[in-house]
C-alpha cells in the first residue's frame, strides 16, 4: 500500500463518490459528489470505475504527499494551478507522484470543486455501499468529516501505466435549466417570469447542503409554509424572505418551504460549480427536454473511456499549456475565502 | 371502494422524481394512502424506480429517467394508487421511554402555562396518545408522528432553536416527534428519550419505519441515564409490543 498524506487543505473538502441512495425514507440523504461528471472523468483517467471515491477539493488550495510508494492521481473539475514537485499538471490528465513527492493545488478558478482521483481508489469502510462524507449523519470513510491536514488516504501503489488526458465537452455558461414544480402553483406567473428574467448570484454563505441565491424577491401567493414533503437535488425552495435556496447533495430529505422548480439533473454539476458572486440565469424547459438531456448526460458518462487520449499523442500547444497551468491567473483570496456554512435552521428543519 | 378514491396529483420534482400528492394538509386518510402506495410500489417494483420517500401527504418517487419517463411512470403510479387502502395493516408497535421536563424538556412548564394546565397534565396527555410514524425526514431518524391529541396542538416557537439535543421529544402544530441527532428545531421540547432511531454499527441502523405505531411511557431521570448508557452500547431501549 502507499498513501496520500494531506499536508494542507481548505475547508469544504471531503471524500465523495456516487453517494448512498436508498435510505431517504429514513431521513438519510445520499450525499455524493457535487459534480458527478468531473468525478467520473477523474476516475476514468485514474483507471477506476466512474463513481469510485475521490477527494472533492473545495475552492481553496491543497497539498498531498505520496508516502510508502508512488501514487497515480488524476484531476478534473474546476480549473486550478497544479504541480508535482514543480512540474505543472494540467486539469483532465493523470500524473504520478513518486514516493515523497508533493502535489500542490492552487485556488479554483472559475469553478468551485475539483476531484482528485487516485488509481485503485481510496481505502475505506463503506456504509450503505458508499464512502461519501455526510458529516451531519456521522458517515464517511476513512474520516466521517471534511478532510484536514494530517489525514492519510490509503491507496494502491501506482501501476506505472502511461499517463492520459481526457477530452471533455467544452465548458458553457448557458443558462441553468429548470423544470417547474412541485409547488410552482404557490407563485404567480409574474413571479415565475421574474425567476427566469433575472440575473442571480450564489451567495458566499453556501455549502454542500444548499446554495443561497441573491436576486429579486420571489413572493409567495399563500405564505411560505407548506406541510413538509420530499426534496430532490436541485430543488429551488423559497423561504419566507423570498430568496431561493437551491438544495444540494447534503440537503435535508424533506422540507417545509414551497419549491418553485428544480435544476435539471444534467445541469446540476455545472450549477454546483458556479462560483459565489458570478451572475447566471435560469431557463425553464419541458419535462421531455429535461429527460432527453438526462439521457444524453448518462450517455456522456457511459462513453467517457472513449474520450481518453495518451499524453504522448498530444500536440504541444504552448498557449493551451499556459492557459491551463501557468502563471498569470491571479485568484482573489478574498473571493475564495468567503465560503461559509449555511445555518441549517435557515434551510429547512422540523416544521 | 376503489372507484371512489380521488386520484393523487402527479407533480414533477426535477427530472428524476415525481411527487405523488394526496393532500396539501396533514391528513390521516391521505397518509394512509401514501403508506399504502409505498407498500404497493415495494411489492410490485417498477423498472427505473430507485427509491420512495413517504411523507405526511405525498410519496416522493425517485427514478432514473434513462429507464422510464415521467408519463409512463405516472400512469403506473396512478394505477397502483387506485388499489383499495387496507383498513388495517399489520404494523410494528413500539413503546418509547421518555424523561419529561426539567433539563430534558425545557419547554414543559411553558407549554403547561400556555395551555392553562399543569406539567403533569401535559405529560399525562402525551403518554395517553397512540401515534403513528407518518414520515421520517430532514435528518436521519427524525420521526414525525401523527395522532397528537387536539388538547396539545399549539403553534411552533417564534424563534427556532439552532441546536436541540439528540433524543428530544417535542410537539409542534398538530404533530409530535422523536428527534435522533442534535439539530435545529422550532418545536416545544417536552422531554428526552435514550432511544436511538438512528445508530451506526447497530442492526438495524434505523429503528422506526414509516407506518409503525408508537406509544410513550414516562421514566425518571435515573432510568433515562441508565438507558442512555445501554443505548450507546447498541441496545434498542424501545420495546416492541404486540399489535
Amino acid at each position: 500500500m502507499s498513501k496520500l498524506v494531506i499536508a494542507s487543505i481548505g475547508p469544504a473538502s471531503s471524500v465523495q463518490d456516487g453517494g448512498r441512495p436508498g435510505a431517504q425514507r429514513y431521513g438519510l440523504v445520499p450525499s455524493g459528489a457535487m459534480d458527478r461528471l468531473a468525478l467520473a472523468a477523474a476516475n476514468t483517467l485514474a483507471g477506476n470505475e466512474p463513481f469510485t471515491a475521490a477527494v472533492e477539493v473545495g475552492p481553496f488550495g491543497a497539498r498531498f504527499t505520496a508516502r510508502g510508494g508512488a501514487v497515480r492521481v488524476a484531476l478534473a473539475g474546476a480549473p486550478r494551478n497544479a504541480d508535482i514537485a514543480g512540474r505543472a499538471v494540467a486539469s483532465d490528465t493523470s500524473a504520478t507522484l513518486a514516493d515523497g513527492e508533493t502535489l500542490t493545488l492552487g485556488f479554483a478558478r472559475g469553478g468551485s470543486f475539483s476531484y482528485l482521483a487516485v488509481e485503485g481508489g481510496i481505502a475505506g469502510e463503506p456504509m450503505f455501499g458508499s464512502l461519501a462524507v455526510n458529516a451531519r449523519a456521522g458517515l464517511g470513510s476513512p474520516y466521517p468529516r471534511p478532510l484536514q491536514a494530517g489525514d492519510e488516504l490509503q491507496t494502491k501503489v501506482a501501476s506505472g501505466a502511461p499517463e492520459r488526458r481526457i477530452e471533455l465537452p467544452a465548458a458553457t455558461d448557458a443558462p441553468i435549466r429548470v423544470v417547474w414544480g412541485p409547488q410552482d402553483d404557490e407563485f404567480a406567473d409574474e413571479t415565475k417570469n421574474l425567476l427566469l428574467d433575472s440575473e442571480w448570484k450564489i451567495s458566499a454563505t453556501s455549502d454542500r447542503m444548499g446554495y443561497r441565491l441573491e436576486g429579486p424577491v420571489l413572493r409567495h401567493l399563500h405564505g411560505h409554509n407548506i406541510v413538509s414533503d420530499g426534496t430532490v437535488n436541485g430543488s429551488l425552495q423559497v423561504p419566507g424572505n423570498g430568496q431561493p435556496i437551491v438544495l444540494m447533495r447534503d440537503r435535508g430529505t424533506s422540507g417545509g418551504y414551497p419549491k418553485i422548480a428544480a435544476v435539471i439533473s444534467a445541469d446540476f454539476g455545472r450549477f454546483a460549480q458556479i462560483p459565489a458572486g458570478r451572475a447566471f440565469r435560469f431557463r425553464a424547459v419541458s419535462m421531455a427536454e429535461a429527460q432527453a438531456e438526462a439521457r444524453k448526460f448518462a450517455e456522456l458518462l457511459r462513453t467517457l473511456p472513449e474520450r481518453l487520449r495518451a499524453i504522448e499523442s498530444v500536440d504541444l500547444n504552448i498557449d493551451a499549456l499556459h492557459d491551463a497551468n501557468v502563471a498569470g491567473h491571479a485568484v482573489s483570496a478574498v473571493d475564495a475565502g468567503t465560503w461559509h456554512a449555511v445555518s441549517l435552521a435557515d434551510i429547512s428543519g422540523p416544521d | 371502494m376503489a372507484a371512489t378514491l380521488p386520484p393523487p396529483r402527479l407533480l414533477p420534482s426535477g427530472d428524476s422524481a415525481i411527487t405523488v400528492e394526496f393532500s396539501r394538509n396533514i391528513d390521516d386518510a391521505a397518509n394512509r394512502r401514501v403508506l399504502a402506495l409505498d407498500r404497493a410500489m415495494a411489492a410490485e417494483p417498477v423498472t427505473g424506480v430507485t427509491e420512495t420517500v413517504p411523507t405526511y401527504r405525498s410519496l416522493l418517487v425517485h427514478y432514473d429517467p434513462v429507464l422510464i419517463d415521467f408519463d409512463k411512470l405516472g400512469e403506473k403510479i396512478l394505477t397502483l394508487a387506485q388499489r383499495p387502502v387496507p383498513a388495517t395493516t399489520k404494523t410494528r408497535r413500539w413503546r418509547i421511554p421518555v424523561v419529561y421536563g426539567g433539563e430534558h424538556g425545557i419547554d414543559l412548564e411553558d407549554v403547561a402555562k400556555t395551555l392553562n394546565t399543569t406539567p403533569d397534565e401535559i405529560v399525562a396527555r402525551h403518554v395517553a396518545g397512540d401515534y403513528r410514524v407518518a414520515m421520517i425526514g430532514f435528518t436521519p431518524g427524525w420521526s414525525y408522528l401523527s395522532g397528537l391529541t387536539d388538547s396539545l396542538h399549539m403553534p411552533r416557537r417564534q424563534n427556532p432553536r439552532l441546536l436541540t439535543p439528540a433524543g428530544t421529544i417535542s410537539i409542534g402544530g398538530v404533530q409530535t416527534g422523536v428527534q435522533c441527532l442534535a439539530g435545529p428545531s422550532g418545536w416545544h421540547l417536552l422531554g428526552q428519550t435514550a432511544v436511538r432511531t438512528y445508530q451506526l454499527h447497530r442492526d438495524p441502523i434505523f429503528l422506526l419505519e414509516p407506518g409503525d405505531n408508537v406509544t410513550f411511557t414516562a421514566v425518571d431521570a435515573k432510568t433515562f441515564a441508565e438507558q442512555d448508557r445501554a443505548a450507546e452500547a447498541g441496545e434498542f431501549i424501545a420495546e416492541q409490543i404486540a399489535s
